[in-house]
């Protein structure tokens, strides 16, 4: 019986997977996908090049500090698009009239925009490399960072692609993105104008403060489920917004 | 029956789009939605493929209830929806194999069909290129095609032929005949010929409702108004002759006759127009006449109320 029910639940998978397959393919079509991977490569080289041998420390941690900042404008810019778009051209109507749920559409989006940022940090493992032969790494930041900045993007992709969904303007869904991104990359840093009582529920939505506590090499399961909850939640309203059509 | 569309009402806001509407599309059927734009056909078509629920009332797809079952009329009905919209980034056979794959399909059945519906519609030459660069013609085949891909029992097409060019419309109208043959089709338009050229039946919608719904001869008959005759008649040039007073009443005798216009004369041509009671047929009457009375009957045309006519009368609120 049990069995049964998996391999009803397939063919919805299958729909997830199709949709991720062609907005990746969309990604390396439109040269977005090279662009990103080219700004990533770029910035981290020069942040690398300019600092690493006057620390004169063989670690990662600067390239941790600055691939937050660059995610604050890539994430939006790779996620404006992914529902905006298709609400603009009308092919969102083609896409809702096919026997597929909701958020089958949006969790195939979020895949292929996840996946795009994942295939973005991969070449920067070169820097890892090169350091590791020149020096001594400890390989738990390391790890912890990538994992760290791995869910950081699943959290603002989630966040960009509910801003996609709420505008047919990419423009629109690109700034409100951005500003909702930066809202979550700020809250762990403006703690000073705060009430003494609501520091520490402030911190806790601060995005960076369990980006850095993961980057340390430490995995905390209150971190992952921070990152987990905002992602779920981001995604649900994705949903939400994406069925407005039926109010 | 395909399609069973019951007192179906959509509020947008507070503004009424559909009012009230109830009819049903048999199979294999061509049904033409004709009306005016902003009439509701597009917010009917857009109920019946489960792209947003209607306000109140019911429709029923090959007995699949919307509301209920939508997912199983989503995978009877092939959409086409308005302004056919495209992936312009993906290639035609991409693009047919994502919209396949979404319905299901794979495998070597998704092989066949593929093959299938490129030959139909006619895009095998085009089928590695962008649909960003493809002609309206082409990208309409190829919207055709999406819709078709999975071989639905049902089409709805929504204006499939507004935008294109005098022959482009030609074949696309030919591509939905051809298609049409073993599916119930339903779509809307604007254009008059459009529904002469494609379909069975047509169904007028007016201001969120249905005005008139029937095969093409039937709404020629029902909606006739009354018969128009011209006439052009040489007069014997000996007698001086008044139209005003020696003819008209000759013509006013004849009892279904309702007026008489007089055209004018040119070079002892005289012109009438005769307007007689809806449903009766005075030519022979007039011909008799005119023999008896010695006038040289030229030319008389009865001229038929046309669908063009039905349709602004249906459409124009006076």
């Amino acid at each position: 019986m049990k069995i049964e029910n998996y391999i009803k639940a397939l063919p919805s998978l299958s729909n997830t997977g199709t949709i991720f397959r062609k907005e990746l393919r969309s990604y390396f079509n439109s040269a977005v996908a090279y662009v990103v991977i080219v700004v990533f490569l770029a910035i981290v080289g020069w942040v690398y090049t300019s600092s690493m041998f006057l620390i004169n420390v063989a670690s990662l941690r600067l390239m941790f500090e600055w691939i937050p900042l660059v995610f604050l404008f890539v994430v939006p810019a790779i996620t404006m698009r992914l529902l905006a778009e298709e609400k603009k051209a009308g092919t969102i109507e083609l896409l809702t009239t096919k026997p597929l749920h909701d958020w089958e559409i949006v969790a195939g989006k979020f895949f292929a925009a996840w996946m795009l940022i994942a295939l973005a940090l991969l070449p920067t493992l070169i820097y890892y490399i090169t350091i590791a032969f020149l020096g001594d790494i400890d390989n738990g930041p390391v790890l912890g960072g990538y994992i760290g900045l791995l869910l950081m993007a699943g959290v603002y992709i989630a966040v960009g692609l509910m801003a996609s969904s709420l505008t047919e303007n990419q423009i629109v869904a690109f700034i409100v993105g951005l500003l909702l991104m930066f809202a979550l990359f700020l809250m762990d840093k403006v703690l000073i104008f705060i009430p003494e009582f609501m520091i520490s529920v402030v911190e806790y939505l601060g995005i960076d403060f369990h980006f850095s506590s993961i980057a340390r090499g430490v995995i905390d399961t209150r971190d992952v489920v921070y990152f987990l909850s905002v992602l779920g939640f981001s995604l649900y309203l994705s949903v939400i917004s994406l069925g407005r059509r039926k109010w | 029956m395909a399609i069973a569309v019951r007192n179906l009402t959509k509020y947008y806001d507070t503004e009424k789009a559909v009012n009230n509407i109830s009819f049903d599309v048999k199979t294999g059927e061509i049904l033409g939605f004709l009306g005016p734009n902003g009439a509701g056909k597009t917010t009917t078509m857009k109920i019946i493929t489960c792209y947003m629920p209607p306000t109140s009332g019911s429709v029923e797809v090959e007995g699949f209830d919307i509301a209920e079952h939508s997912f199983e009329v989503r995978k009877k009905i092939g959409y086409l929806p308005e302004m056919n919209p495209l992936y312009l980034d993906m290639n035609v056979l991409e693009y047919l194999e994502y919209s396949a794959r979404l319905h299901g399909l794979k495998g070597a059945l998704l092989k066949s069909r593929l093959k299938e519906m490129i030959d139909v519609c006619g895009i095998a030459g085009v089928r590695h290129k962008d649909i960003g660069e493809l002609s309206k013609g082409f990208r309409q085949r190829a919207g055709l095609a999406q819709a078709m891909i999975h071989d639905p029992e049902v089409l709805i097409l929504d204006e499939p032929t507004s935008g294109l060019d005098p022959n482009q419309i030609v074949e696309i109208r030919n591509l939905i005949r051809q298609l049409g043959r073993a599916k119930t089709v339903v779509l809307s338009t604007h254009i008059l010929t459009e529904v002469q050229a494609t379909c069975d039946r047509v169904i007028i919608i007016n201001d969120g409702g249905i005005v008139a719904d029937g095969t093409l001869d039937q709404l020629r008959q029902d909606f006739r108004g009354s018969e128009k005759i011209s006439l052009e008649l040489k007069l014997p040039a000996t007698k001086i002759v008044n139209a005003m007073t020696d003819i008209y009443p000759k013509f006013k005798e004849i009892s279904q006759v309702e007026t008489v216009e007089y055209g004018g004369q040119e070079g002892g041509l005289h012109k009438f127009s005769i307007h007689a009671v809806k449903g009766s047929d005075i030519r022979e009457e007039i011909f008799r006449r005119a023999v008896s009375e010695g006038w040289v009957l030229l030319e008389m045309s009865r001229k038929a109320t046309s669908l063009e006519e039905v349709f602004r009368k249906l459409t124009t609120t006076e």
